[in-house]
């Protein structure tokens, strides 16, 4: 039986974990995502799941742990955020490197220095060239719904790779919403029975991982591994439209609101979007035309589905929680600028970061933005490409 | 020697062929000097077989025979931790030759 629960995003999480049960939790709390490993600890104080859970030394540690509980043929699952990300970093590529299907709860947290634990996306943003497929989510529920997919998704035999799903720090991690948790026995079905390919442990048939490469392999082993992330679109919608066939919420790489006329449009990952909406509704109200597009799935990035969506608008803002110093904008808007690049008719595009170390964006910050998107899409002019929201100039 | 291409390779960078380190002759990496037996001054402590790295000292009915020059690589460790008086291992001068190895 499916039932209505009052969590926040970090036990919406421990409660898919005490649902799939995987065969090796390896994790150490770290701010926000503390609360994950806390309570897949009592879980298992408690016998309410059988899977072994270790909690090494270090995040680097954690991942070494699922890497190796992975290799040897375990469904493996860790929760971190933040500096605990980023100690696991030369992992994460090893984990992708050797196309172990390791599933990671993200709080997203700022990175330090100066020191701070609220929420942005510059911990995930760090890790996107590390071969780690990537999805967010806007609230509890799209939490619990990503995160019993991205069992499926790093399984499936042609993807084979490690997914990470980001849920904004305190913004979801320590929020209480009313999540619906699906049947036990229907979510444990969806995800299925995991077999490994190469199980180290299987020891009629000796293997070696890990070994190294020099410059006659490296080159192909990894162009091998790109296969299994570029092998995942197919395999990220089939699984969205079964998810969504079974338990009536359907997912693809992004969400359009009020897409259909739009002239303007603003595009926002996670939690932000929730608010975006709010806004987007009251302009509407207003009798402009603007719609709001959010990203679901940032690794692979959906850039020919995105330019479409996108092509036909007249000004689209790109709203960036992480910044790339130095580089032309950030993450999220290089990317879809880049992906627009082909596209005839193409929109003005421009960028703003906003929310770094969990700074609020409100409804009338959304409204700001707005007010300049529809001067740009008028005039056809840009100001200025790359901008800030809600920061003290 | 054919060199797969990226589709040919296993996922995940696996190793089917567990222990082919084998057909690796590291041997191919000397250059210059190798390590020379001289059976009447050893002792038989077989220091030598314990700290080479590529266990290219080769031993019989656990005794030391010989150096199998196909692993060698010449580091000279064995001749170094030779603790005879004489010298069980010397280092002595070849001329490096550029190998092939084994088919895979």
């Amino acid at each position: 039986m499916s039932e209505f629960k009052t969590l926040n995003g970090n036990q919406t999480i421990a409660e898919v974990v005490r649902q799939i049960d995987p065969d090796v939790i390896a994790a150490y709390p770290i701010t926000p995502s503390t609360a994950i490993v806390e309570e897949i600890a009592k879980f298992k104080a408690n016998g309410l799941i059988t899977g072994e859970f270790v909690c090494p030394e270090s995040e680097h540690s954690a991942m070494s742990v699922c890497i190796g509980a992975a290799s040897a043929g375990g469904r493996v699952m860790t929760a971190t955020g933040s500096q605990g990300l980023a100690l696991m970093w030369e992992m994460l590529y090893i984990a992708a490197g050797l196309r172990l299907p390791i599933v990671a709860a993200i709080a997203n947290r700022a990175l330090s220095a100066p020191i701070n634990i609220h929420g942005d996306h510059s911990d995930t943003m760090g890790a996107r060239d590390s071969g780690w497929i990537q999805i967010y989510s806007e609230n509890c529920q799209e939490a619990y719904d990503n995160f019993i997919q991205a069992f499926r998704i790093a399984e499936h035999l042609d993807v084979r790779t490690p997914v990470l799903v980001g849920l904004d720090g305190f913004i979801i991690s320590h929020s209480m919403e009313v999540v619906k948790i699906e049947d036990e026995s229907k979510v444990r079905k969806f995800v299925g029975e995991y077999k490994p390919v190469y199980p180290l442990l299987d020891t009629n048939r000796k293997i070696t991982v890990g070994s190294i490469d020099f410059t006659d392999y490296y080159f192909e082993h990894k162009r091998n591994q790109i296969e299994g992330i570029e092998n995942s679109p197919g395999v990220i919608e089939a699984v969205g439209k079964e998810f969504g066939r079974i338990f009536g919420r359907e997912y693809g790489f992004f969400e359009e609101y009020r897409m259909e006329d739009a002239e303007i449009c603003i595009v926002v990952m996670s939690s932000a979007a929730g608010t975006g909406k709010d806004a987007i509704d009251e302009l509407r109200a207003e009798g402009i035309k603007i719609g709001l597009l959010k990203p679901r799935i940032f690794r692979p990035f959906p850039h020919e589905k995105i330019a479409e969506a996108l092509r036909s608008v007249k000004a689209v803002a790109v709203l960036d929680r992480s910044s790339s110093p130095g580089a032309f904008g950030a993450p999220l808007f290089t990317e879809i600028r880049s992906a627009l690049y082909d596209s005839d008719p193409r929109p003005k595009i421009v960028n703003y970061v906003y929310g770094l170390g969990g700074r609020d964006i409100q409804v009338e910050h959304f409204k700001e933005v707005a007010g300049k998107l529809a001067t740009i899409a008028k005039t056809g002019k840009i100001e200025e490409i790359c901008g800030y929201i809600n920061l003290r100039e | 020697m054919k060199k797969e291409t990226w589709k040919e390779l296993t996922i995940g960078t696996i190793n089917l062929d567990a222990g082919n380190s084998v057909k690796n002759l590291t041997g191919t990496w000397r250059s210059g000097k190798k390590p020379q037996f001289i059976k009447e001054n050893c002792i038989q402590c077989l220091f030598c077989w314990l700290f080479c790295p590529h266990f290219a000292i080769h031993v019989e009915n656990g005794e030391v025979t010989g150096i199998n020059y196909d692993y060698c690589t010449g580091c000279g460790i064995c001749s170094v931790e030779c603790p005879t008086k004489e010298k069980s291992i010397v280092m002595v001068k070849e001329e490096p030759e550029l190998a092939e190895g084994i088919e895979q």
